[in-house]
C-alpha cells in the first residue's frame, strides 16, 4: 500500500519534470529557439532576445523570399530536417502550420515543444501572430509593444472617405492575380485600392486570364517581382497589353517577399502602394 | 479536271482556315459579343475591347495558322526529302531540338540582350537535328532507322531541356518542361509574331522556290540527276526551309507534334500523291488543326492553359500507329 504511494509520488514527480523540461516558465522564456518556417523567422528575429535565436530557415537569407535577408544572414541557417533541428538542441522551435508535418510530428515525438503559426490571410491576423510569438518567446512585453506600434502604423495608413479608391489589380507570372481573401488581396485594401481580380470572382488566388484583367479596365496594374533566369511564365508581365493599362516601369512592384508573410514590415508595402494610389488621384 | 479539283480542295481548306481564324477570335474567356468583337477589331471601337481583340485575340489567332501551317509543310516536305512516310518534325526530333535551343538562349539570357537569338538558336537546333538524323539515317535509310534514330534523338533533347530547366535559378523555369514539350499559344503577343514570321516567310518561301524540284526527288535520286536537278543543294535548301519553320514555330509555341504527320497522309491522295501540291495543301490543313486545337483546349479548360500536343497527340498517336500497321503491311 505505502510501496504503491511511493511509486505514484514518483510517477508525479518525474511528470512534473517532463512537463517542467516542456514547458519553460514563461518569464523566462526557451534560451534555444529554431525557427523553421520563413514566417516564423521574421517573427522571431524581430522579437527574440539577443542570443535567444539559434537558428533561422535557409529561405530567411534570400533576398527573393525574405524582407528580412539582410539581418538573416548572421544566423546559421537550418533545411528544416528533423535531424539537423534536434542536433541543436532547441528547447522550442517555431513553425508553419503546413510546412514539414513529418518534421514537426518527430520532433514532438523527441520531446522537443512545437509552437505552429497558420498562414495570415490578412492584416488582422498580425497582432495576434505577434503576441502567440511573445507567449512563445516569453517576450510578452516586447509582443505588446510591437502590437501597439503596428495598430498606430496602420490607423495612420487608413484611408480617408474622400478617397477615390482607384481599381487595381495584382497580376503575376502565368497570369496569377489574388482576390480579397489573401494577405496580397488584403494589403491592396489596406492602401485603399480596390481589387479588380477580386470583382472579377477571384476569393483567393487563381489565374486571372489577361483578357478578363483588361475587360476590367484596372486604373493601375502591380506586377510581381521578376526572378533571375528568364522563363515562359514571367513573359507575360512584358505582353504589350499590359503597357496600355498603365504597366510602366513607374508603377509599383508587389514583390512575393513584400506579401508571403504577416509581420509588421507589410506595413511598408501598404505605405508604398498608398504613395502610388496618392500620385494616380493627382494625376487624374 | 484533276488540277480544278485540287483548286477547289485549295479553296475549301482556305475557307475552313479563315473559319477557324474567326472562332479563335471570337472565342475566349471574357464574353464579348459578336458585333463589339468586329467593331473593335476593325474599327477599334471601345478602347478594352480593341485592346483584347487586337492585342491578345489576334495574336493568337495569326501564331495558330503560322505555327500550324509551318508544322503542315515542314511535315510534307520532310516526308518527301526523307522519302519516309513517318517522317514528322516532332516524331523525328526536329522539334525537340529546337526547343532545346530556345530554351538555352532563354536560360543563359541571351534572348533578353538580343530578340532574335530565340528563334536563330531554334532553327540551329532543328538544323543540327536534322543533319544528325541524315547522317544516322541515310537520306535512303529505312522507315525504321528513321524513326529509331529520330526518338534517340528526341529523348536526348528533351532530356537537356529538362536539365537546363531543372538547373534554372527560375522558380517557374522547371513546370515549363510541360510546355517545351507539348506547345501552348496562351499568352502570346504579337512580339511572338515578329519574332517568328520572318523565319516562317523565309521557309516558306525556299520551299516555294524550291518545292517543284521535289516531285523529282521522289522520283530517286538518279532520276532527279538526269532531269538536272542538282540534288545536293536541293536537300540543303529543304533542310534549312524545314529548320527555319520548325524552329520559328518552336520558339514561339513550343514543340507540337504529329501534325506534320496526320495532314499530309489526309491529303496526299486528294492531291494525287503529287508532292509539291502536298506542300501548300498541307500548309493549309496544318494551319486549320492548330487553329482547331488552340480553340479546342479554350473551350475544355478555360483556365488550365491545356497543352495543344496533348490534343494533336491524342489524335496523332492512334493513327500513327496505324501507319505503322499500314507500312508493316505493305513492307511485309
Amino acid at each position: 500500500m505505502s510501496d504503491c504511494a511511493a511509486h505514484s509520488k514518483r510517477i508525479i514527480a518525474g511528470l512534473a519534470l517532463v512537463a517542467g523540461l516542456a514547458l519553460p516558465v514563461a518569464a523566462e522564456g526557451p534560451r534555444r529557439v529554431v525557427s523553421i518556417n520563413l514566417c516564423t523567422d521574421l517573427l522571431a528575429m524581430q522579437m527574440a532576445a539577443p542570443g535567444q535565436l539559434v537558428s533561422v530557415s535557409n529561405l530567411a537569407a534570400d533576398p527573393h523570399s525574405s524582407v528580412m535577408a539582410a539581418e538573416a544572414a548572421a544566423y546559421p541557417a537550418n533545411y528544416g530536417l528533423a535531424e539537423e533541428v534536434f542536433l541543436l538542441k532547441p528547447d522550442l522551435v517555431v513553425a508553419g502550420e503546413y510546412t514539414a508535418r513529418a518534421t514537426t510530428s518527430l520532433l514532438e515525438r523527441l520531446g522537443i515543444p512545437v509552437v505552429k503559426f497558420a498562414p495570415a490571410t490578412s492584416l488582422d491576423d498580425i497582432p495576434a501572430h505577434l503576441e502567440r510569438m511573445g507567449a512563445a518567446l516569453g517576450r510578452e512585453a516586447e509582443a505588446q509593444a510591437m502590437i501597439e506600434a503596428f495598430n498606430a502604423d496602420r490607423a495612420a495608413l487608413a484611408p480617408t472617405g474622400d478617397d477615390l479608391r482607384p481599381l487595381a489589380a495584382l497580376y503575376y507570372a502565368n497570369g496569377y492575380s489574388t482576390g480579397l481573401n489573401t494577405l496580397s488581396g488584403r494589403v491592396l485594401d489596406a492602401a485603399g485600392l480596390r481589387n479588380a481580380a477580386a470583382e472579377a470572382g477571384l476569393v483567393r488566388g487563381g489565374t486571372l486570364p489577361l483578357e478578363v484583367l483588361i475587360m476590367a479596365a484596372p486604373d493601375m496594374v502591380i506586377r510581381g517581382n521578376r526572378y533571375p533566369g528568364a522563363s515562359r511564365s514571367e513573359d507575360i508581365l512584358d505582353h504589350p497589353a499590359l503597357a496600355h493599362l498603365g504597366a510602366s516601369s513607374e508603377t509599383p512592384i508587389l514583390a512575393d517577399r513584400d506579401w508571403i508573410c504577416g509581420t509588421p514590415r507589410i506595413l511598408d508595402v501598404v505605405a508604398r502602394l498608398t504613395e502610388a494610389r496618392a500620385t494616380l488621384e493627382d494625376a487624374r | 479536271m484533276n488540277s480544278m479539283r485540287y483548286s477547289l480542295m485549295i479553296a475549301l481548306l482556305f475557307a475552313l482556315v479563315m473559319c477557324l481564324f474567326a472562332g479563335s477570335l471570337l472565342i475566349g474567356p471574357a464574353a464579348i459579343g459578336l458585333k463589339a468583337s468586329v467593331a473593335a477589331l476593325f474599327q477599334g471601337e471601345g478602347e478594352m475591347v480593341t485592346l483584347v481583340m487586337r492585342e491578345v485575340r489576334l495574336p493568337r489567332a495569326i501564331l495558330g495558322a503560322l505555327v500550324g501551317g509551318a508544322l503542315g509543310l515542314s511535315g510534307a516536305v520532310m516526308q518527301g526529302l526523307l522519302r519516309n512516310p513517318l517522317a514528322e518534325p516532332g516524331l523525328i526530333g526536329t522539334s525537340s531540338a529546337a526547343a532545346l535551343g530556345a530554351v538555352i538562349t532563354i536560360q543563359t539570357g541571351l534572348s533578353a540582350a538580343f530578340a532574335l537569338a530565340l528563334p536563330l538558336a531554334a532553327l540551329a537546333g532543328a538544323l543540327i537535328s536534322v543533319g544528325l538524323i541524315l547522317l544516322l539515317a541515310g537520306p535512303r535509310g529505312t522507315i525504321l532507322t528513321l524513326i529509331l534514330a529520330g526518338i534517340g534523338l528526341s529523348a536526348l533533347a528533351t532530356a537537356f531541356t529538362s536539365l537546363v530547366l531543372n538547373l534554372s535559378p527560375n522558380p517557374f523555369a522547371a513546370s515549363e518542361i510541360m510546355f517545351w514539350m507539348m506547345g501552348s499559344l496562351a499568352d502570346r503577343s504579337m512580339l511572338h509574331v515578329q519574332l517568328a514570321l520572318p523565319f516562317m516567310v523565309l521557309g516558306a518561301l525556299i520551299m516555294a522556290r524550291t518545292g517543284g524540284w521535289l516531285k523529282a526527288l521522289t522520283l530517286g535520286e538518279d532520276a532527279a540527276t538526269s532531269m538536272g536537278v542538282n540534288v545536293t543543294r536541293l536537300r540543303i535548301l529543304l533542310v534549312v526551309a524545314t529548320a527555319s519553320l520548325v524552329g520559328a514555330a518552336t520558339a514561339v509555341a513550343g514543340a507540337i507534334g504529329f501534325v506534320g504527320l496526320i495532314v499530309p497522309h489526309l491529303l496526299r491522295r486528294a492531291v494525287g500523291a503529287n508532292p509539291t501540291r502536298l506542300l501548300w495543301a498541307s500548309a493549309l490543313g496544318g494551319a486549320a488543326v492548330i487553329l482547331a486545337a488552340d480553340v479546342a483546349v479554350r473551350i475544355i479548360a478555360p483556365d488550365r492553359d491545356l497543352k495543344l500536343g496533348v490534343l494533336t497527340a491524342l489524335v496523332g498517336a492512334p493513327f500513327f500507329l496505324n501507319l505503322i500497321l499500314r507500312t508493316r503491311r505493305e513492307t511485309a
